[in-house]
């Protein structure tokens, strides 16, 4: 499991947009470079990330080579009712990896 | 004072870059956003440093002004460069329910070069901006 | 007019943090918990920092509520071996001695992890060398180190750090070089590090041979450098190119 660093309020007034940031380690080989022996180090990089709101689908992003290592994703989203945000990450080599968080909207 | 050992110092910078992107493929990539559309000047702001002291990590924030409403929203936001091995940094798909037409992240820079931001709108329009950035060479690289 | 002249030499002799010498944009990352990508690091070692290790069950926080202003004062003078230690290797002895773990080895990622969450935890503090007389000869070859040229580039590290700090190899900028940051998120390495290998980076950079990590010429070193930056603030996980 990678590491992952999520920042978004835990609690927000109904209709406030809130900032959502995203960490997440991951080399993001780019595949364009060369390893020790010179040889050029396979891609392996993050390709997909989407984050969903009870369910429902409200941000996603494809990402290329031109990402740097460890991505920095940043986006809103109206708070619109309380329950579940869902972040998954999907890349090279069956790269998977979902994060939930839970917010209160009044 | 001896100058040469800091000359020799300076060349340690040098480094293997792979083959840019070109700039057909930039257009190619650009075209797959928009379908061909004209990009319209105005409406996007771009925030990356003029001036950057690594390429590896650079911090950028697209804005883009829209209303987000279910009849007037912006609905994706993309990023291009010139000289990376390939045009394409991000593109990131929202909608009204975003609230802010906002995207940040980091991205490489293998060179200096200009990025462009295109933003499309629901009504099926497409505005961009562009930002020169200039990369400074890493004197002291791990090797 | 000496007073003058004696305020100016002070003010030349404040330690300059790298930060300064970065664009707005780095100082920001370097400042936002949720960009700092260094804070990926950290959220691990506080994880492991809470874990039961070892034969002895314990975990760090068992022993240790707050270590706040403990990496401040680092290296320090260890009784146990009569040498001088740095934060990762009192991690890696109180690994070894009070939770008899197997052995973290340096640069590696739970040591880096685990040293970067005791090193915040006094962030924003004034780097404060002991005064323990033990620790000046050990010191005092760490200046010797930093002012002996070395390697085929025949440099040593006050001629870039000292001498010419504020001026540019190629285009980038000289910094002072000071250890307040550690450990740190360095663009260059698109990782976290520790100042063993940034020392190790500026040794091979030169051409010249690079101890193995934990030798004694690096702590050596890190003595030296804490003293050359005290008052600066502990800025770890800092950012840097």
């Amino acid at each position: 499991m990678a590491r992952v660093l999520l920042n978004l309020p835990r609690s927000a007034a109904k209709g406030a947009v809130i900032e959502i940031r995203t960490l997440i380690m991951h080399p993001m080989e780019s595949g364009f470079r060369p390893g020790m022996n010179g040889s050029i180090l396979p891609r392996d990089i993050i390709t997909r990330f989407r984050c969903s709101y009870n369910g429902e689908e409200v941000f996603r992003a494809e990402l290329s080579p031109a990402i740097a290592a460890n991505p920095f994703i940043s986006f809103t989203t109206v708070a619109t009712e309380s329950g579940t945000l869902s972040f998954t990450w999907e890349g090279d080599n069956d790269f998977r990896q979902t994060e939930t968080r839970d917010i209160a909207v009044t | 004072m001896n100058r040469r050992p800091l000359l020799a110092g300076a060349l340690l910078a040098l480094t293997l870059r792979p083959a840019a992107a070109t700039p057909e493929d930039e257009a190619a990539a650009l075209r797959a956003f928009t379908g061909g559309a004209a990009l319209r000047e105005g409406r996007v702001a771009l925030d990356i440093p003029p001036l950057v002291e690594n390429g590896n990590t650079v911090p950028l924030k697209v804005t883009v002004q829209s209303p987000m409403t279910a009849a007037d929203h912006c609905t994706a936001i993309a990023l291009f460069n010139e000289k990376n091995p390939q045009p394409q940094v991000i593109t990131a798909r929202f909608g009204p329910r975003a609230g802010r037409a906002e995207l940040a992240t980091h991205m490489r820079l293998a060179t200096s070069q200009k990025i462009l931001a295109v933003a499309a709108m629901s009504d099926g329009s497409f505005w961009s901006t562009s930002a020169e950035v200039i990369v400074t060479l890493a004197a002291c690289i791990e090797s | 007019m000496r007073w003058l002249l004696l305020l100016l030499g002070m003010a030349a002799a404040q330690p300059r943090s790298g930060t300064q010498d970065m664009s707005r944009e780095l100082q920001a990352m370097q400042a936002d918990d949720s960009a700092n990508p260094g804070m990926l690091w950290m959220q691990e070692g506080e994880a492991l920092f809470q874990r039961r290790e070892g034969l002895a069950g314990k975990a760090c926080a068992d022993c240790h509520a707050s270590l706040a202003g403990v990496a401040a004062r680092y290296p320090a003078w260890d009784p146990a071996t009569a040498a001088p230690i740095d934060l990762a290797g009192r991690i890696q002895q109180c690994r070894a001695e009070r939770q008899q773990a197997a052995p973290l080895p340096r640069e590696s990622e739970p040591l880096l992890a685990l040293t970067v969450f005791v090193a915040r935890q006094s962030r924003g503090m004034a780097l404060a060398p002991p005064a323990d007389p033990r620790l000046a000869p050990a010191r005092a070859r760490g200046e010797a180190l930093f002012r002996q040229r070395r390697g085929q580039l025949n440099l040593s590290c006050a001629q870039c750090h000292e001498e010419r700090a504020g001026l540019r190899l190629g285009s980038a900028l000289i910094p002072e070089g000071h250890a307040n940051g550690y450990p740190q998120y360095r663009l260059e390495w698109q990782a976290l590090g520790s100042l063993q290998r940034r020392l190790r980076n500026c040794m091979v950079g030169v051409r010249a041979t690079a101890p193995a990590y934990g030798a004694a010429e690096y702590l050596e070193l890190e003595l030296f450098l804490a003293q050359r930056g005290a008052g600066l603030p502990v800025e770890a996980p800092a950012v840097r190119p």
